[in-house]
C-alpha cells in the first residue's frame, strides 16, 4: 500500500468506528444531539475530500463527476433525515475506491513485471578499462563485456567467449541458444553461464528491446471497438441516469402526496449508480493485459484494434519462403552414375566454391571440408547456368540443364520439385545433385492447430514454381496455393480473399518484399522480423522469431481477450441495469447500491487479470 | 514533436478519459493520448507552443485529478 492508500484506510476504519458509535447512541433513543454530532463526524472525516473534489470541479463546469455525484447523493441523504445512510454512501465508496486503486496497483505490476526486458546497465571497455554506464551511453563499435545472469544490454556480434543465452524475454522460447564468436545476440536476452565480449553493432534506441518497449507501449493509442463503445457508451450513460434520477424525484410529485421524500430518496440512489467507473477501467485493462501476455511470448500486438481483428479472423494467408519453409536450402538427394556418392558432392563442391547462388553455397556447405583437397584452377561461373572448372585433372561442369547443353552433355532427369543440380566429367554424365528448400519442422503442427481452432481457410502464396508449391502445399494439409506470383499478384489475390471471407484475413509472411501484402490484409503479421524496419513499420503484428506456431497463439491470446472483455461488459452493464431497477422500485438501499457499484468495479478487474495468465 | 510524459497519482480510469478529450481540445495540439493503465501521456503538438500547451495540460490534469502531476518520462 502508498502512503496515500494509508491514509484512506485510516480514514475508513476512524470513520467506522463514529458511525458505530452514532448509532449505538441513536438505538438508546437518547442524546440525539451527540448522536447528530457523532453522524457529521464520521461524514466529514470520510468525506471531506471529496467533497473538496466535487466543489473544485462544481468551479470548473463539470458537473458530471464521480465526486459531484456521490455528494449531492450523500448531501441529499443527510437533508433529508437519513443519516446513516449518508455516511455509509461516502464510506462504502471509498472502500470500494482504495480496493480498486489496490487492485489497478497491482495489475500495473504484473503488466510491469512483463515489460521488465529494460536493461539498464552496461560494462563497456574504454581505454582498456572496464566502466558500468547506462545502455544509452554506449556507441556504436564499443565493446562490452556481458558475465553469467547478466542481461545483454546492446545488440551486437560475439567477439571472444562462448555462452548459453535465454532468448525467453524477447521471444517467449525457453530453450537456451548457445554462441560463440561471431554469432549476432540481441539485447534483452540473459547469458546464463560465463563471460563474453560483445562488439555493439546498434545504439540503444535502435536495439531489438527498445522497439519491442516502444511497440508494446504505444499499442494502447489505437483502441479496439469495444473500448471505444464503452467510453461512448460512458459518456452518454452518466447524463442519461442523472436525467432520469432528476425525472424520479419530480414526476411522482405531481400525481401523490404522500411519501414524497421517498421517492427523492430513490433518485439519490440512481445518482450513485450513474458514476462511469467500473465500465470504464474494466475493457481497456483486459486488452492491455492481453497485449502484455502476447509480448510476453514475443508475439508484439500493435494495438488492441488488431488483437480484436486476430480473434475475428476466419482465413490465414502464408507467404511460402522463409514463413512456411526455411528459406534456405539444403541437398535433398545425390544420384551419381558410377562415382562415389561423397566424391560427386565434393567435386562438385569444389567447382562451385567461389560462387555466391544459394544453391551452389548449399552443395559447398554439404561437402564440409572434403572439397578443400582438390586443386582447383581455370574456375568460371556462367551467368544463370552454373560453373566450369578444372579439378585436378577433370573438366568439370557443374549447372543446370542449359549448362549441360552448353558442354554438350545429355541429361534428361527432371526431378519435380526439386531444384538438379547436374555434373559433367570430361564431357561424360557424372550425375545430379537434387536440393530444396526445406519445410519449418513445426509448420504442420502450426497448421494443425489452426484448423483446430476453427480456422476454415488457410491459403499459401508463392513466387515460386507449381511443383514446389503443390509439394509444400500437400505436406502441411493447405488446400488452397497459387504459384509464381509477383508481388503485385500477391496483394490482388488477397484483396480477392479478403472480399471473399467473412471474417477477418490475417497475413503472415517474414516482412522481406511483402510490406505491401502486410498492410493490405486485416491483420499483418511479420515473422522473425526484429532486425527489419520495414517490416516492423508494415505489420499490425510481429513475431520475434519465426516460430509459426506463435499464430495460433496469438489467436488463442486475442480470443481470450476478447472474450473476457464481452464478459466484463456485459457483467457491467447487467449489474447497473439491474441496480437501477431495484432503486426505482424501492428494493436496494443507497449503500447497497455503491458497494454494487464498486463492486462491479473489483470483479471486473480481477477479471480483466486473467489475460495475463494465458496457458496453452 | 512528439513527447511522452509519466503521469503521477493517475488513479481514475474515467478521468483518464476526460483528459485526453480536453488535451487533446488544446490549441496546438496534434493528437493527445492518455494511457490510464502504463501512466503514460503522449502529446503530439506545434513545436513552437509545446511549453506553453504542457503548462495547459498539467492544469487541465489538476482540475480534473487534483493529485495528478505530469512529469518528465
Amino acid at each position: 500500500m502508498t502512503r496515500k492508500q494509508r491514509q484512506v484506510l485510516l480514514r475508513i476504519i476512524v470513520s467506522a468506528v463514529f458511525l458505530i458509535a452514532a448509532v449505538l447512541i441513536d438505538k438508546s433513543g437518547k442524546l440525539e444531539i451527540l448522536s447528530s454530532v457523532f453522524y457529521l463526524t464520521a461524514y466529514f472525516i470520510i468525506g471531506y475530500d471529496i467533497i473538496m473534489k466535487a466543489a473544485s470541479s462544481l468551479r470548473h463546469r463539470r458537473f458530471i463527476d464521480e465526486n459531484f455525484l456521490m455528494s449531492i447523493a450523500s448531501v441529499g441523504a443527510v437533508v433529508l433525515g437519513e443519516f446513516f445512510e449518508g455516511v455509509a454512501v461516502m464510506l462504502f465508496y471509498q472502500v470500494g475506491e482504495l480496493f480498486q486503486s489496490c487492485a489497478v496497483a497491482k495489475s500495473r505490476k504484473s503488466i510491469a513485471a512483463l515489460m521488465n526486458i529494460r536493461p539498464d546497465k552496461a560494462r563497456v571497455i574504454i581505454n582498456g578499462e572496464e566502466q558500468t554506464v547506462s545502455p544509452e551511453k554506449v556507441a556504436v563499435d564499443d565493446v562490452i563485456l556481458v558475465g553469467p545472469g547478466e542481461k545483454i544490454p546492446l545488440d551486437g556480434v560475439v567477439l571472444s567467449g562462448e555462452a548459453c543465452i535465454d532468448a525467453s524475454p524477447l521471444t517467449g522460447e525457453s530453450v537456451p541458444v548457445s554462441v560463440k564468436e561471431g554469432s549476432e545476440v540481441a539485447a534483452g536476452c540473459i547469458c546464463t553461464d560465463s563471460l563474453i565480449k560483445i562488439r555493439v553493432t546498434k545504439s540503444f534506441a535502435q536495439s531489438s528491446v527498445s522497439k519491442i518497449l516502444e511497440l508494446v507501449e504505444n499499442s494502447m493509442a489505437s483502441k479496439s471497438k469495444s473500448e471505444r463503445f464503452i467510453t461512448k457508451f460512458a459518456r452518454y450513460y452518466t447524463p442519461i441516469v442523472v436525467i432520469a434520477a432528476i425525472l424520479l424525484a419530480a414526476v411522482p410529485q405531481l400525481f401523490i402526496s404522500a411519501g414524497r421524500m421517498e421517492w427523492v430518496r430513490r433518485a439519490l440512489i440512481f445518482l450513485v449508480i450513474s458514476c462511469p467507473c467500473a465500465l470504464v477501467i474494466s475493457v481497456p485493462l483486459s486488452f492491455f493485459g492481453g497485449i502484455g501476455s502476447a509480448s510476453r511470448r514475443g508475439i508484439l500486438v500493435k494495438g488492441s484494434n488488431y488483437l480484436e481483428a486476430l480473434a475475428k479472423c476466419d482465413t490465414v494467408v502464408f507467404d511460402k519462403t522463409g514463413t512456411l519453409t526455411k528459406g534456405s536450402f539444403t541437398v535433398t538427394g545425390v544420384y551419381p552414375e558410377k562415382m562415389d556418392e561423397r566424391i560427386l558432392v565434393a567435386v562438385c563442391a569444389a567447382a562451385e566454391q567461389h560462387s555466391n547462388h544459394p544453391i551452389a553455397k548449399t552443395v559447398v556447405a554439404a561437402s564440409g571440408d572434403d572439397y578443400k583437397r582438390f586443386r582447383v584452377s581455370n574456375l568460371r561461373e556462367v551467368s544463370g547456368k552454373g560453373s566450369i572448372a578444372v579439378v585436378e585433372k577433370w573438366e568439370v561442369a557443374v549447372g543446370n540443364a542449359a549448362l549441360m547443353e552448353e558442354v554438350g552433355v545429355s541429361c534428361t532427369v527432371s526431378n519435380g520439385a526439386d531444384t538438379v543440380v547436374h555434373i559433367a566429367v570430361n564431357g561424360e554424365y557424372e550425375g545430379y545433385i537434387t536440393v530444396a528448400d526445406t519445410i519449418k519442422e513445426n509448420a504442420e503442427k502450426a497448421v494443425l492447430s489452426l484448423k483446430e481452432a476453427e480456422i476454415e481457410n488457410i491459403v499459401m502464396l508463392t513466387g515460386d514454381k507449381q511443383e514446389v508449391a503443390e509439394r509444400v502445399a500437400s505436406a502441411l494439409h493447405i488446400e488452397k496455393a497459387y504459384h509464381e506470383l509477383l508481388p503485385a499478384d500477391k496483394v490482388e489475390i488477397l484483396e480477392g480473399i479478403i472480399s471473399s471471407s467473412e471474417g477477418k484475413v490475417i497475413f503472415a509472411g517474414d516482412g522481406i518484399n511483402d510490406a505491401p501484402v502486410l498492410t493490405r490484409a486485416d491483420v499483418g503479421i511479420a515473422m522473425g522480423a526484429l532486425g527489419s524496419d520495414a517490416a516492423i513499420e508494415a505489420a499490425d503484428v510481429v513475431i520475434a522469431d519465426d516460430d509459426i506456431n506463435k499464430i495460433p497463439l496469438a489467436i488463442k491470446i486475442a480470443r481470450k481477450t476478447c472474450d473476457i472483455a464481452t464478459q466484463n461488459i456485459v457483467f457491467a452493464l447487467g449489474i447497473k441495469a439491474l441496480f437501477l431497477l431495484l432503486g426505482a422500485f424501492g428494493a436496494t438501499g443507497m449503500a447497497g447500491a455503491v458497494f454494487a457499484d464498486v463492486g462491479v468495479a473489483i470483479i471486473a478487474i480481477l477479471n480483466s487479470m486473467r489475460t495475463l495468465k494465458y496457458k496453452n | 514533436m512528439k513527447k511522452t510524459f509519466t503521469l503521477e497519482e493517475l488513479d481514475c480510469a474515467h478521468c483518464a478519459a476526460k483528459m485526453e478529450d480536453a488535451i487533446s481540445k488544446i490549441d496546438g495540439v496534434i493528437s493527445a493520448n492518455v494511457n490510464f493503465i502504463a501512466q503514460k501521456l503522449t502529446i503530439e503538438a506545434d513545436d513552437n507552443r509545446f511549453d506553453e500547451i504542457l503548462k495547459e495540460a498539467q492544469k487541465i490534469c489538476k482540475e480534473i485529478e487534483p493529485d495528478c502531476v505530469i512529469v518528465k518520462a
